[in-house]
C-alpha cells in the first residue's frame, strides 16, 4: 500500500517526494521516479484520490487554443498585427481575422489597431514551434478603451474571475467599474480613479490569498470597507 | 634553506581553528529578493554573496541561437567592481566568468526540462556583491532557487559547495584564505543533484592525492545535503500560507 507523504495545499519545491508506491500516480507537474511520485516544479499540492497534481504558483503563461487573452499590440506587420502575449512568444493577428470591418486594399493598418493598443483576442491555433494565431471575430473580442493594466500570476486568474464569474463580478458590483481579465494575466480596469486603486488592492489581495478558504468572504469584508471609506 | 622550510610547511598538518573541517560556513539564503525578475534568489555563504535573476522564457535574440526542439538556458555571471579582495573587478565579460557561467550552465542543465518551449530562452544573471571564495557555488545554489521560483519545470534542485584538501586535510567550503595557503593543496567545487546525489560540477585546482578527494567529495555531498535544506525552507518561506 503506498503512503502519501504531503498534505492537500502545502507547497513543495522541484525533487521533494510526494508519495511512495505505485498506488498513486503523478499529474500535472510530476513525475515518477522508480517507487515515488517526485515534484516537477515548485507548486501547490492538490490530491485527487490516488492522482496528485501541483498547482503552479509561478511561472509563465502558455498560449493555449480557445484561450481568450489580453494582448498589446506591438507591430503592424504587411498582412496584419503582431501582439505581446505577455508569454515568450507573440502572436499574430492576420487581417482576415482580426475585424468585421472592410479593410479595403492598400488600407492604413493603424487606424484598426495601432502600436501600443490593447485588445481581447481569441487564441485560434498554437503550432508545435508555439507560433500564435489570433483572431478578434466573435462575441466579446474588442479593442479595450484607455485604462489600468495590471499584470497578474496566470496560474490565479481562475481565481480572480470565480466560479462563473463571481468573483470579478463581486468587485466590479462593488466598484462600479468595468474589467476584463485575461488568461494569460493580464487585466484590464476601468473605473473612476479612487475605485481603480480598490480594483487593483482587491485583485492583488485575491493573488496573494488564492489557496485559502473563505476567499469570497475575505474579499467582500476588504471592499465594504474600502468602499464605504472612499464613499465618505 | 627555503627548500627545507617549504618541506616543513609541507608537512605540517592543516587544522582549522574557527570551524569543524566538514562544516561550511554560515548560510543565509531568500527566495523573491529582485521584484522585477520572472524569479530570484540570494544566497549568503560566510562573506561571499550571490545574487541570481532569472528572466523568461522569453524571446531569443539572436534568433540563430534558438534550438526548435526546446529552450535554451543562458547564464551570465559578473563579479561586481568592488567584490573582490579591494582590487576593482573590471566589469564585463573575462576568460573567467565565460567559463564560469559555461561551467554554471552545464551544472543547471541536467534537472532542468524546457522542452515546453522551443525557440525561446531563459536567462539567469548571477551577479556576485561580495566574494570570499566559492562564489561559482554560490551562484549555483543561488540560481537553482531562483528557477525554481522562476516557475520553470525542474526535476530537482541544485545544491553546491566547493570541497579541498589543505597540506593533506580534506575540508569544505575553503575561504579565500584558505584556498591562498601554501603548500600542497587542493580546490573543488562540485554541484550535486540533491535527490540523486549525482554530481553535474566537479572542477579541481591544485595536488591532491585520490583517497583524499574521495574523501572530500563525500563530505562534499554530505555539506549539499545540509544546503538542500536551506535552500528548500528559503523557498518555502517565500510562498508560505500567511493567514
Amino acid at each position: 500500500m503506498g503512503k502519501l507523504i504531503v498534505k492537500e495545499k502545502e507547497v513543495v519545491v522541484p525533487g521533494e517526494d510526494l508519495a511512495e508506491g505505485m498506488d498513486y500516480l503523478p499529474g500535472d507537474g510530476c513525475y515518477r521516479d522508480k517507487e515515488k511520485v517526485r515534484a516537477g516544479r515548485l507548486g501547490l499540492v492538490k490530491i485527487g484520490g490516488r492522482l496528485i497534481k501541483l498547482l503552479p504558483l509561478s511561472g509563465k503563461y502558455l498560449p493555449k487554443k480557445n484561450d481568450i487573452i489580453i494582448g498589446k499590440v506591438i507591430e503592424i506587420a504587411m498582412m496584419g498585427w503582431r501582439i505581446d502575449t505577455n508569454s515568450a512568444y507573440s502572436a499574430m493577428l492576420p487581417l482576415r481575422d482580426a475585424t468585421s470591418e472592410y479593410i479595403a486594399r492598400g488600407a492604413n493598418l493603424s487606424q484598426y489597431y495601432s502600436i501600443g493598443d490593447y485588445v481581447v483576442a481569441k487564441v485560434t491555433n498554437v503550432t508545435s514551434q508555439n507560433l500564435v494565431d489570433l483572431t478578434m471575430k466573435g462575441p466579446g473580442l474588442f479593442k479595450l478603451k484607455p485604462g489600468r493594466i495590471i499584470k497578474v500570476q496566470p496560474s490565479k486568474v481562475p481565481r480572480i474571475i470565480g466560479k462563473s464569474g463571481s468573483m470579478v463580478g463581486m468587485i466590479k458590483d462593488a466598484t462600479n467599474s468595468k474589467i476584463m481579465v485575461g488568461q494569460n494575466g493580464i487585466a484590464w480596469i476601468d473605473a473612476s480613479p479612487e475605485m481603480e486603486l480598490v480594483v487593483v488592492d482587491a485583485i492583488r489581495m485575491i493573488e496573494k490569498y488564492s489557496h485559502i478558504d473563505g476567499l469570497t468572504d475575505k474579499v467582500k469584508e476588504f471592499l465594504d470597507k474600502a468602499v464605504k471609506k472612499d464613499g465618505k | 634553506m627555503t627548500k627545507l622550510l617549504k618541506r616543513m610547511v609541507n608537512k605540517m598538518v592543516y587544522k582549522r581553528k574557527d570551524r569543524k573541517e566538514n562544516e561550511t560556513r554560515p548560510i543565509e539564503a531568500k527566495v523573491g529578493v529582485i521584484k522585477n525578475a520572472d524569479g530570484s534568489a540570494m544566497f549568503k555563504i560566510g562573506k561571499t554573496t550571490a545574487l541570481a535573476a532569472v528572466y523568461g522564457p522569453r524571446d531569443l535574440y539572436p534568433r540563430f541561437l534558438s534550438d526548435p526542439t526546446k529552450g535554451i538556458l543562458r547564464v551570465s555571471y559578473v563579479m561586481m567592481p568592488f567584490a573582490g579582495a579591494g582590487d576593482r573587478v573590471r566589469p564585463g565579460p573575462n576568460r573567467r566568468s565565460r567559463e564560469i557561467a559555461l561551467v554554471t550552465e552545464q551544472a543547471l542543465m541536467p534537472v532542468i526540462d524546457l522542452s515546453e518551449f522551443p525557440n525561446s530562452v531563459v536567462d539567469v544573471v548571477i551577479e556576485l556583491p561580495q566574494t570570499d571564495a566559492g562564489t561559482r557555488c554560490a551562484g549555483i545554489c543561488a540560481a537553482a532557487m531562483a528557477l525554481a521560483d522562476a516557475g520553470i519545470k525542474m526535476k530537482d534542485l541544485i545544491s553546491s559547495v566547493a570541497v579541498g584538501c589543505l597540506n593533506g586535510t580534506p575540508v569544505v567550503d575553503l575561504s579565500k584564505e584558505e584556498e591562498d595557503l601554501e603548500g600542497e593543496n587542493a580546490d573543488v567545487p562540485m554541484a550535486v543533484i540533491s535527490g540523486s546525489g549525482e554530481v553535474t560540477l566537479l572542477q579541481l585546482d591544485g595536488e591532491v592525492e585520490k583517497e583524499h578527494l574521495l574523501r572530500a567529495i563525500e563530505m562534499g555531498k554530505e555539506a549539499c545535503k545540509k544546503i538542500y535544506d536551506i535552500q528548500k525552507n528559503a523557498l518555502k518561506k517565500k510562498y508560505g500560507v500567511e493567514k
